[in-house]
């Protein structure tokens, strides 16, 4: 029984199995309407996610599934302080795949330690979010049509964003990738990170201004500075505006640049930008519901 | 210049960093044994300038030395037996640690479900970094010590 825990729990090869599938689901929804009839996903969201959840509970009822879970540790045995194994124990009753966040990082491998289901991390806190960086990866690959053979530009916090750290380490896989970091200096990617590149020998760049690089990326990431990341609300105040791309810098960007953005924005992309071919992190949105119907299918070995 | 007397059967843990010593008798868990046990601190060293030193009287199988690869794999472990250095144990970074040293990060899964086990991997063999299992939280070193 296999689980996602990370990005990299998939070889490349088996990413393009998946993200084909995904891709197949997305040219044909009629053919697998009905591929997870009497299947039973439990999504188990420790914290509230509305975005992650309900993509996930799309993706599994445009299969023809059901779905069971909770929305927020509250209103789950966890406030009576059950452990996350005994839960997972439970839920495997229950149903036949679970989708996990947590706010504590490592939480899902846990369960999935002691699951007889497979168990899909939504996110744990600050550390891996891999159904994200599937969703970032089929994008990139369905709109570029190539993963690889590009310079990107990661932008915002780069320090908490688990969705940067988490596709950092999934394209260092993939031939002639080139980072860029920008980003304050509070919120600079962690240096296990850029240990990481230099160890590999993948060129990267660290700069503060999103303008001064615009012209190189071919790809422009930006993400979101998360309130819950701070321990204090001065932090958040002082940094949450330092990155915003609007139509202006926008025209300093390649004409084929994508930008791409896990959501939600809350200003550090302008809505002018929204009507910008480029911009795409809405059809993002929609893959992200595509690689999870293929995610559930492979992991429940439906996907033939 | 001070004396310690001759072991007859033990352990000689030479070239600790000065005044790491009572780290490292924390560590193997000496304080739980009923042993012998000499602690040198800032003994002249013509390597280190100083150094620590523990002589430990015991069975030389009562301890398993692995950890101390993990947080200085320099320290030499000399094996006595009869009085006699019979054999110089190599320090060999173990592939895993298991509840030796506790992961520090408050938003690691294991700072709040006690009965967790706290896993490391041997993540970097060459620059000798641990991993939690769980959060992926770096630990290598003395400074590893912090979270025994």
């Amino acid at each position: 029984m296999r689980h996602l825990m990370s990005p990299l729990d998939f070889t490349t090869e088996e990413l393009d199995s998946l993200f084909d599938l995904a891709n197949d689901i997305e040219r044909n929804p009629d053919k697998y309407a009905h591929a997870c009839e009497g299947k039973i996903l439990a999504t188990c969201f420790y914290e509230p996610s509305t975005r992650t959840r309900l993509s996930f509970e799309s993706a599994m009822t445009r299969l023809g599934g059901r779905v069971i879970g909770f929305a927020d540790a509250s209103s789950s045995s966890a406030s009576k302080g059950e452990s996350v194994s005994d839960t997972i124990r439970i839920i495997s009753c229950y149903a036949d795949i679970c989708a996990m966040r947590h706010p504590k990082e490592g939480a899902p491998m846990v369960a999935a330690e002691k699951s007889a289901i497979p168990v899909i991390n939504a996110g744990d806190g600050g550390h891996q979010h891999p159904t994200q960086t599937l969703t970032d990866l089929l994008t990139i690959r369905s709109l570029k049509g190539r993963l690889g053979n590009f310079t990107i530009g990661l932008c915002g916090d780069l320090k908490f964003g688990r969705t940067v750290h988490s596709l950092i380490n999934a394209l260092v896989r993939y031939d002639n990738i080139r980072f860029v970091f920008i980003s304050p200096e509070e919120l600079k990617v962690p240096d296990y990170i850029t240990d990481m590149l230099k160890d590999k020998g993948i060129p990267y760049q660290e700069v503060i201004r999103l303008e001064q690089i615009m012209p190189a990326l071919d790809l422009l990431y930006m993400t979101r500075v998360q309130k819950e990341r701070f321990f204090n609300e001065e932090d958040y105040v002082r940094l949450k505006d330092f990155y915003i791309l609007n139509a202006s810098k926008l025209t300093l960007a390649k004409k084929d640049m994508l930008v791409l953005h896990p959501l939600p924005r809350v200003n550090e992309i302008s809505v002018e930008v929204d009507d910008d071919p480029r911009a795409v992190y809405f059809k993002q949105a929609q893959f992200g519901v595509y690689v999870r119907m293929a995610l559930i299918l492979t992991l429940l070995g439906k996907e033939r | 210049m001070l004396n310690v007397g001759k072991l007859e059967e033990g352990f000689v843990l030479d070239h600790i960093k000065a005044g790491r010593s009572l780290d490292i008798y924390h560590l193997l868990q000496l304080d739980k044994l009923d042993c012998t046990v000499a602690i040198i601190k800032n003994a002249r060293s013509n390597k280190m300038d100083k150094k620590d030193i523990l002589k430990v009287e015991c069975d030389i199988n009562m301890l398993d030395f692995d950890v101390l690869a993990l947080i200085d794999h320099n320290i030499t472990v000399n094996v006595i037996k009869n009085g006699e250095i019979v054999k110089k144990k190599e320090l060999t970074l173990p592939r895993q640690i298991r509840n030796v040293i506790k992961c520090h990060n408050p938003r690691c899964i294991t700072s709040i479900e006690q009965e967790l086990p706290h896993i490391f991997y041997l993540a970097d063999t060459q620059k000798e970094i641990y991993r939690c299992k769980y959060c992926e939280e770096k630990y290598s070193g003395y400074s590893a010590l912090e979270h025994t």
